[in-house]
């Protein structure tokens, strides 16, 4: 991709991919040939599934802005912060704690066990005194390994293990319409992170700066963090995990396009669907008629891309 | 030099107090022989992946001079769990790349070794190290591989992947006992080797221009202890699956215990408080609480909480 990749062009290219992901699929759907049947596959599996993906890829992405802004780090995101690991650990928490839990009983415990678990990483990261750009995601997946295993060990407790090792891979192979619109509770949420994007930027800079620039830095971080979570929440309890899409996609466009958030918000959130929609079109062809689940394609072409990024700040 | 001694023979103690336990506890006299066939080879196993695991990282934190990176950490073991699917992938489950035991684990421990030589020349640069640099490698790469290989896992034919799942995913509830007499012997091999020439790895710790300057040929040596440690490492995964946070328990148990530099008093300390670690966990877990499996998860909980704390005492500096 060239430094000089408009935000036009790569909405023509979000488009393009979307109209080329309703027509991958097991069953042969042409668009010059729409009868009635067609015509249900697309409205119950095909258009939910377009929509959770660009959800997800938008708010994943987004919420990897922010938590980089409050976190003052580029290599902070909800998965190198504690937050999806929590979420993760909520929603076995639910299971375990309420019989037949409701999705939104789920996503409300999910939440609040988001939350604690990024204001834990934002109080160890108060402690520290070195704020090395490799040190504190270090510290933060640390973190979500200590969380990671507590609900091991719950779920293995209580007979759950296999089950959240299945429930919680991310995959949208089980999206159908019914089971999605949970995911349009995310547009408030990004439209807020739109609102406030100036006070992210500024945030960005620091506690010392931002408070001198007249900014009230502890209520912005805390709303960032609550939008971080619900976010994550959401695409947890509807997805599952989706590694890496929220550290790497920011990176990218920060090499891109530089830091003005205000200006690069819609960038990155069309890059992070495009990406995520490129990722579900591999993972549905690559095996056919058969699919890989969305977490693992991302997982890899994610994580080698996080390892360059590694790699070039170290030069 | 007493008190050394001390140490040691009470952690002895304390090891066959746990390996005796774990064998006779609760024994059925009616069905003795099929209890010492169930437990003794598990024993065995676990008492093997123990001192694998303590060795290769008492030898990689030498080489490299660090008290927080272990070969776990650094994604080695996820490397090897990689290399089996890759060679499942490869070969197929009827070739006799797998079906021969011994082959599969000779072509599997060949393979880690050049990958890992490879990981090394990437990361390992002439001893100086950034070390959060190399950590936060480490993670990602870990991560990467485990990503890969359920990736693979995923692609492969279904039926074959139910006759292979548990060979590629071992654990404590699946531990690998066919390998057994093959990689005891590389192991005893590779701790006569490692016995012989102990007094340099006390040198090579001290820094690569220290090394030279003393006649120690580093670049060759730190090569060997490295393949050591590779193969270590397949051990230790082939036989319980990974166990990412048991290394760095033992060491800094080892050197908070003894105090000292001397590698020919680390290692046996390390060794002895690896096993007392699984054997006793084990035992605790397995007979007295009755949750067999979750060895590695509370040693992955309780390693990373301490990770934490030490990376937040090396954050203050």
């Amino acid at each position: 991709m060239s430094k000089n990749l408009s935000t036009k062009l790569l909405f023509i290219i979000t488009v393009i991919l979307s109209i080329v992901s309703l027509f991958v699929g097991v069953s042969d759907i042409s668009i010059f040939n729409i009868g009635k049947e067609e015509l249900d596959i697309i409205l119950i599996s095909r258009v939910p599934r377009l929509i959770s993906i660009l959800f997800a890829g938008i708010g994943m992405s987004i919420s990897g802005i922010i938590m980089q802004q409050i976190g003052n780090n580029k290599f902070v995101s909800p998965s190198t912060a504690g937050t999806i690991d929590s979420a993760k650990l909520g929603v076995l928490m639910a299971l375990v704690l309420i019989p037949k839990p409701s999705t939104s009983q789920k996503i409300v415990i999910s939440f609040i066990f988001a939350v604690l678990g990024t204001f834990i990483f934002m109080r160890i990261l108060k402690m520290l005194k070195v704020k090395d750009i490799i040190f504190i995601p270090l510290v933060g997946i640390m973190l979500g390994n200590v969380v990671g295993s507590i609900a091991d060990f719950i779920a293995y407790k209580n007979d759950l293990s296999q089950n959240m090792g299945s429930f919680l891979r991310g995959s949208f192979t089980t999206i159908i319409k019914g089971n999605y619109e949970m995911l349009y509770l995310t547009i408030p949420l990004l439209v807020a992170a739109f609102l406030y994007a100036n006070k992210f930027n500024l945030i960005g800079m620091g506690e010392d700066i931002s408070v001198g620039l007249g900014l009230n830095y502890k209520l912005v971080s805390n709303i960032g963090v609550i939008i971080v979570s619900l976010i994550s929440a959401l695409v947890v309890i509807v997805i599952g995990n989706i590694p890496f899409l929220g550290l790497v996609i920011p990176n990218i466009v920060s090499i891109m396009k530089g830091d003005n958030l205000q200006k690069n918000m819609p960038f990155i959130a069309m890059l992070g669907a495009s990406f995520l929609l490129v990722c579900d079109i591999i993972s549905r062809i690559i095996i056919f008629p058969y699919e890989i689940p969305i977490e693992m394609t991302v997982g890899v072409i994610g994580g080698a891309i996080f390892l360059y990024l590694i790699f070039r700040r170290n030069k | 030099m007493d008190n050394k001694k001390r140490t040691i023979i009470l952690l002895s103690l304390l090891a066959l107090i746990s390996i005796a336990l774990y064998v006779f506890w609760g024994l059925n006299p009616k069905i003795l022989r099929y209890s010492f066939y169930i437990r003794v080879p598990r024993l065995i196993a676990i008492v093997i992946a123990g001192s694998a695991i303590a060795l290769s990282s008492m030898l990689f934190q030498g080489v490299t001079q660090n008290r927080i990176i272990t070969p776990s950490i650094m994604g080695l073991d996820a490397l090897y769990s990689l290399v089996q699917t890759v060679v499942v992938f490869l070969f197929g489950s009827t070739s006799i790349v797998f079906t021969s035991k011994p082959v599969n684990f000779v072509v599997n421990c060949s393979l880690m070794l050049i990958l890992a030589m490879i990981l090394f020349k990437l990361v390992l640069k002439d001893g100086k190290n950034n070390i959060f640099f190399l950590l936060l490698v480490g993670t990602v790469i870990g991560t990467l591989f485990r990503s890969i290989s359920s990736f693979m896992q995923v692609i492969i034919d279904p039926n074959e992947y139910d006759a292979l799942y548990a060979k590629i995913n071992a654990s404590f509830n699946l531990i690998n006992k066919d390998i057994l007499l093959i990689v005891l012997a590389v192991v005893l091999i590779i701790f006569a080797l490692v016995y012989e020439e102990i007094s340099k790895i006390e040198v090579i710790s001290l820094g690569r221009d220290t090394a030279i300057n003393l006649g120690v040929n580093y670049d060759k040596f730190t090569k060997k202890m490295l393949t050591f440690v590779s193969i270590l490492v397949s051990v230790a995964t082939a036989l319980v699956g990974p166990i990412t946070f048991l290394g760095i328990l033992v060491v800094n148990l080892t050197h908070e215990l003894t105090k000292s530099y001397k590698y020919n008093l680390l290692i046996p300390v390390s060794i002895l408080i690896s096993i007392i670690a699984l054997v006793g966990g084990q035992f605790i877990l397995e007979r007295l609480l009755n949750f067999g499996g979750t060895i590695s998860i509370i040693i992955n909980f309780v390693g990373g909480l301490y990770f934490i704390r030490l990376l937040l005492k090396e954050g203050k500096v």
